[in-house]
């Protein structure tokens, strides 16, 4: 490529190269490392707490082939948690490369933030709403009661309750959360995700098989279809990301 | 010998230059233009689902506090001009077409945003279940939305830098002379400044802060 365009196209192109990499270097955050699946930057687990979370995980990963990582951070470095979450998602790649299951459950306590990031594939099973929900319910009253590995453990709980679950029994809790008090506009909020999920799955066939949407629709097409569970082999000893990819999809809250 | 040679030659010259031309990045165009409208797609994708999720929003707003016509009808109305505007693949080399589809959708950001600040002043509306949802919702797929647009100008961005560095733009010239660069999503100046909105109507039932 380059031993055609001679010298000049060599700068240009070096040049060019540099710039590009010293603004991806300045727009991207800079990520922990992926040490397992319990990232506990923070250090706001007991050593039990992350064993125990910890075989959790690996569990419903062995049991259903979805990937969830927890991770506490120290500090955001300046970013906001959606903006965060879903980069360091993809940084780490959690979740399978096509199916892009993958779930990051994301504490910051200095700046009194936690935030759900749902991988593009899971977005049917674990909805916005029902992630709001989950923390809002489970994981801030014992954040603001100062109880923090109580709201992890309670919140990666329930987490893994909802990804564990067969899917068309999923779907029904993701469509109507508990503790609904109005059941005809509960309704109209079931019949609206059901046609979301339609209108999702379609337009994800129609494009074809392109990263994220596109490949996580057809699975979960074929998810519908047969549902049959796909297992993998995990990697021996260390933990590492399926190359999954994030949207922004998911919920945040603060306490 | 040196015919042996020269028919070595030639023959690797002509295995050779077809890498070449390929390697000399032939194809980056179009692999490349097809990948940013992939992303506008889903751009797309996520601003549809903001749009049907808006017509059950306000029914439910309109429940509580159906006093908040002007908010509705202002949200309804973006919400109709945003879906008018309509942008396919040609549109995205046209600056003011794409300036006109991006001003309708941050028009109908900015409308939302009164919308959502209202249930301040109606404790029913903020606790509804049914509101909350769509509440989350609603934020879930604004995120979605920045995401979008940023892997958007991003591919962008690595689309039309194949018309400035030089080897690669002598494609552009001329095989693929069809291909213009496209328009990139700026910072509007109304979500910078969407956390300063003022609610007039709603002054005097403020001083919860």
């Amino acid at each position: 490529m380059i031993r055609q365009a001679g010298l000049r196209g060599h700068l240009v192109l070096a040049t060019l190269a540099l710039v590009a990499m010293a603004s991806a270097a300045m727009a991207a955050p800079k990520f922990p490392p992926l040490t397992g699946r319990v990232v506990d930057n923070a250090g706001l687990l007991s050593p039990q707490a992350e064993q125990r979370l910890s075989g959790q995980l690996s569990e419903l990963e062995a049991k259903t082939g979805r990937q969830m990582v927890v991770a506490t951070l120290p500090d955001l470095q300046g970013y906001e948690i959606e903006d965060f979450g879903y980069q360091l998602g993809r940084a780490w790649g959690i979740g399978d490369r096509t199916r892009n299951d993958g779930v990051l459950l994301l504490v910051a306590p200095k700046e009194r933030k936690v935030r759900v990031d749902v991988g593009y594939g899971l977005e049917g099973v674990l909805t916005d709403a029902l992630s709001s929900l989950i923390i809002q319910n489970k994981i801030l009253p014992a954040f603001r009661a100062g109880k923090m590995e109580e709201g992890v453990m309670a919140g990666a709980e329930a987490l893994i309750g909802q990804l564990s679950l067969p899917d068309d029994q999923a779907k029904a809790i993701a469509a109507a959360p508990p503790q609904d008090q109005s059941i005809s506009a509960q309704d109209g909020v079931q019949i609206f995700l059901i046609i979301l999920v339609i209108l999702w799955v379609f337009f994800g066939v129609l494009r074809g098989g392109r990263r994220g949407r596109g490949a996580g629709a057809l699975w979960l097409l074929s998810a519908i279809l047969s549902s049959g569970g796909s297992s993998r082999g995990g990697g021996g000893g260390g933990f590492s990301g399926g190359g999954g990819s994030f949207g922004g999809g998911g919920s945040s809250g603060g306490w | 010998m040196s015919k042996l040679r020269n028919r070595l030659a030639r023959a690797a010259l002509l295995v050779l230059t077809p890498l070449l031309i390929v390697g000399c990045g032939i194809n980056n165009i179009p692999t490349k233009e097809e990948r940013a409208k992939a992303q506008w797609a889903e751009v797309q994708n996520q601003y549809q689902r903001r749009a049907d999720l808006i017509p059950n929003l306000v029914e439910t707003v309109k429940g509580y506090a159906a006093q908040e016509k002007g908010v509705l009808v202002a949200v309804t109305e973006a919400r109709a001009s945003a879906t008018q505007v309509k942008v396919d693949a040609s549109t995205l080399t046209d600056p003011a077409q794409f300036q006109q589809y991006a001003a309708a959708q941050d028009k109908l950001s900015g409308v939302l945003g009164r919308l959502m600040m209202i249930q301040e002043n109606y404790p029913d509306l903020k606790s509804n279940q049914n509101f909350l949802a769509l509440q989350s919702q609603l934020e879930g797929t604004e995120n979605r939305i920045t995401v979008a647009r940023r892997d958007y100008n991003e591919a962008v961005r690595d689309y039309n830098l194949e018309f400035r560095k030089f080897p690669n733009s002598f494609w552009a010239s001329t095989v693929h002379s069809g291909s213009k660069p496209m328009v990139m999503f700026q910072a509007n100046a109304a979500a910078q400044a969407a956390p300063s909105v003022s609610f007039a109507p709603a002054a005097t039932a403020a001083p919860t802060q």
